[in-house]
């Protein structure tokens, strides 16, 4: 009889919706049935057990093909990428679980290697601005049980994090919001009008790239003084009917995204949404979140914040300093300067990504891809290391969008012989310890990596 | 005073990272000693005579050495990083952090350079006389205390996010600015001979700007308060004056708040 799975936590966006019931075949071989889950979270599950899955390590031979190699030689490979580097980048990690996560971290050190994730590309900023100006934040539970004003700006979560209004935000009946969506004033700022415009009761439509001066507009207001009579696009008027709605709310959360986070000014744009946040809280009770993108994108910052001190852009190249200065060790910013010489893609697929420009440059080096299935990246790269799918068939921690950490489940297990990005990064670790070894005993002369790369 | 010379005769394959390069390291060394010191090529650490050839020793202390650098500096970067007196001369184009958290002396590029100059500056003298990239004299991230002090003097544009949470001293462009000029300011001045494509000044408490030219996008939180007669880097003009940012917290000296104040050419 099948077998149905309770609780299950959710393996695709940041919102980790721990409510799912997976039905499993009677050999516990094939996914039959997901409830709850959003369509692009039904259809990761689905995808693990629909078609043939990539069972070996393949490398890339001389006429461009690959060839399926054993784990042992995919992971002597790796290692010795990474030992000969001078600069090895191993960026990714918006897909896999925190063991995986520190695993790598760990490799990283041994290497030299920079240890980046996907928050360079996405919410990245959002730390800047985090460092230089804190974050009032609170958890989705409370914005569940006490927000009677929402506002999303520059985010779609209706598209990106789909059930993440009816969750959390917009239409869930809370302790002290029993009305659910009757309670709540829900204000969209954004320059497109999106589908989660289409639920607001204010939008406001912003225009592209003077957020800040938006922000600059509301907090002048907040503090009494004369605004102009439009600013970024927005009438006056509108500016202090919005300004008064929330200084009258009870509780309130800014949900932003990257129409903050990567339109002109980055950082700045979310440090003065920082900064609204705390002058509202001079009237009533304010808090801000990042819409964080994957279910595991904020795991890394936590797991190599509490490694390194760091949560994203490490430059462990001097091994016993971590040093970070995005704009410089950031992922697309070394590509772009030719300042790596090889490449490890984990749980992400940089090839669709990254701009163009970038990806040529890694590509001028060793480019390893450690993912589940055939994505972009796995297609141009020298070395393709498939590994379970995190939340189907490796269990494992991940944090929320709020920093909750959840353990997720395993609901089948991984197709025969596939290892999980830990297991990979553990032997990735033996071995590079090997080759050090090896390299003490031998003398200062340098081993050249067996791997044959591929013509462009 | 004496002058070591260094000329990049191999350049790096990748980008390399020379703090080493500095008055205080080369004082008190002969050529052969400074050739020895090190210098970064992502984890390979290699001696500075691998990739320059280096000519001269160097003074008794820091302040009587200079260093001229010849050869394509492009890819070298943190170049008089944390110095404190002396001099450095880069004969054309630098990479990151030169002049980065300097103390004394003075650093003069005779081409352009790229991001993270003079950031955390506390004192001495950097000039470019090229263009500069972005976070010209800004703060480390994270860092609310800015540059503290000294002269950063572009000749040309700079890219955004100069000067941000400046502190003290003093930022001359000469050409145009982008985005973010004295984010977070909390003293200093900065002068923009040029234009400034906007947020200049935003959540700004205390200090100065100039911009000769104009401001394309100006913030709503600043509020013209009159006009004022000014000599600024030599020049003297007539100059509208506006106080702000007003969104921000400000502080109250003699019972009265203190703004920021930005100056544009009338």
């Amino acid at each position: 009889m099948p077998k149905k799975v309770e609780n299950v936590g959710c393996p695709y966006c940041g919102v980790c919706c721990d409510d799912l019931v997976v039905t499993v075949s009677d050999d516990g071989k094939k996914i039959l049935e997901v409830e709850n889950a959003c369509a692009i979270g039904n259809e990761i599950f689905h995808h693990a057990t629909r078609g043939k899955r990539i069972q070996l390590p393949r490398l890339r031979q001389p006429d461009g093909t690959y060839k399926d190699i054993s784990y042992d030689e995919a992971i002597d490979y790796a290692a010795k990428v990474l030992y000969n580097a001078k600069k090895p980048l191993i960026y990714g990690f918006g897909s896999t679980n925190c063991e995986g996560m520190a695993a790598a971290a760990k490799v990283a050190e041994r290497a030299g290697a920079v240890l980046d994730n996907c928050a360079s590309i996405c919410h990245g900023s959002s730390f800047l601005a985090i460092f230089d100006n804190g974050y009032p934040s609170c958890t989705l539970g409370e914005t569940k049980n006490r927000a009677d004003v929402i506002v999303y700006w520059g985010a779609n979560p209706a598209h990106a994090h789909p059930r993440h209004m009816s969750r959390y935000s917009i239409f869930p009946r809370g302790f002290f919001t029993g009305k659910g969506h009757k309670s709540r004033k829900i204000i969209v700022i954004d320059p497109r009008h999106t589908d989660t415009a289409q639920v607001a009761d204010i939008y406001l439509q912003v225009k592209q790239g003077h957020d800040y001066d938006l922000f600059n507009a509301f907090r002048t207001a907040l503090r009494g003084h004369e605004i102009p009579a439009e600013v970024a696009g927005i009438k006056r008027e509108q500016i202090l009917e919005v300004a008064e709605i929330m200084k009258k709310a009870r509780f309130g959360t800014i949900f932003y995204g990257m129409g903050l986070c990567h339109s002109d000014g980055r950082n700045h744009n979310v440090d003065i949404a920082i900064s609204m946040t705390r002058d509202l809280n001079d009237f009533t009770k304010w808090t801000i979140m990042a819409m964080r993108g994957h279910y595991n994108i904020t795991g890394p910052g936590a797991v190599w914040s509490w490694q390194f001190g760091y949560p994203y852009c490490l430059d462990l190249t001097k091994k016993d300093i971590a040093y970070m200065n995005p704009g410089e060790t950031s992922s697309i910013d070394l590509a772009m300067r030719d300042e790596v010489d090889a490449f490890i893609n984990i749980g992400t697929d940089a090839g669709a990504h990254f701009p163009i420009e970038a990806v040529k440059h890694l590509r001028k080096h060793p480019w390893i891809t450690i993912d589940p299935n055939i994505c972009m990246a796995s297609e141009i790269s020298d070395l393709h290391i498939p590994v379970g799918i995190v939340g189907v068939e490796v269990p494992g921690i991940v944090y929320r969008m709020d920093n909750v950490p959840i353990q997720y489940r395993k609901v089948i297990d991984p197709p025969e012989g596939v290892l999980s990005d830990e297991e990979v990064f553990e032997r990735i670790f033996k071995r590079l310890g090997e080759l050090e070894a090896e390299e003490a005993a031998k003398g200062p002369a340098k081993a050249v990596p067996q791997g044959i790369r591929a013509e462009e | 005073m004496k002058t070591v010379t260094l000329t990049l005769t191999k350049p790096p394959e990748l980008m390399l990272e020379g703090q080493n390069i500095t008055p205080d390291n080369f004082a008190g060394k002969k050529a052969a000693e400074i050739a020895a010191l090190d210098v970064w090529e992502g984890k390979q650490k290699g001696p500075l005579g691998n990739y320059f050839t280096v000519e001269g020793d160097g003074g008794a202390t820091a302040a009587e050495t200079k260093i001229v650098l010849c050869g394509d500096c492009t890819r070298v970067k943190r170049v008089g990083q944390q110095m404190t007196a002396g001099e450095i001369v880069i004969e054309g184009d630098a990479d990151m952090y030169i002049g980065g958290w300097m103390k004394g002396g003075k650093v003069h590029v005779k081409g352009n350079v790229d991001s993270f100059c003079g950031i955390g500056m506390e004192g001495g003298e950097l000039i470019i006389d090229g263009e500069a990239y972005h976070h010209l004299g800004s703060s480390p991230r994270g860092e609310w205390r800015g540059m503290q002090g000294g002269v950063i003097r572009v000749a040309g544009n700079v890219g955004n996010d100069t000067a941000t949470f400046i502190n003290g001293g003093t930022i001359i462009i000469g050409g145009d600015a982008d985005i973010h000029v004295s984010t977070h300011g909390e003293g200093g001045t900065v002068v923009i001979k040029g234009n400034a494509k906007g947020r200049v000044g935003g959540q700004m408490v205390k200090g100065d700007i100039y911009v000769f030219g104009e401001i394309e996008n100006p913030l709503p939180g600043f509020q013209k308060v009159g006009e004022v007669e000014q000599e600024v880097d030599g020049v003297k003009g007539r100059f509208a004056h506006y106080i702000g940012d007003l969104g921000e917290r400000h502080p109250v000296s003699k019972g009265k708040p203190v703004y920021a104040n930005i100056y544009t050419r009338i």
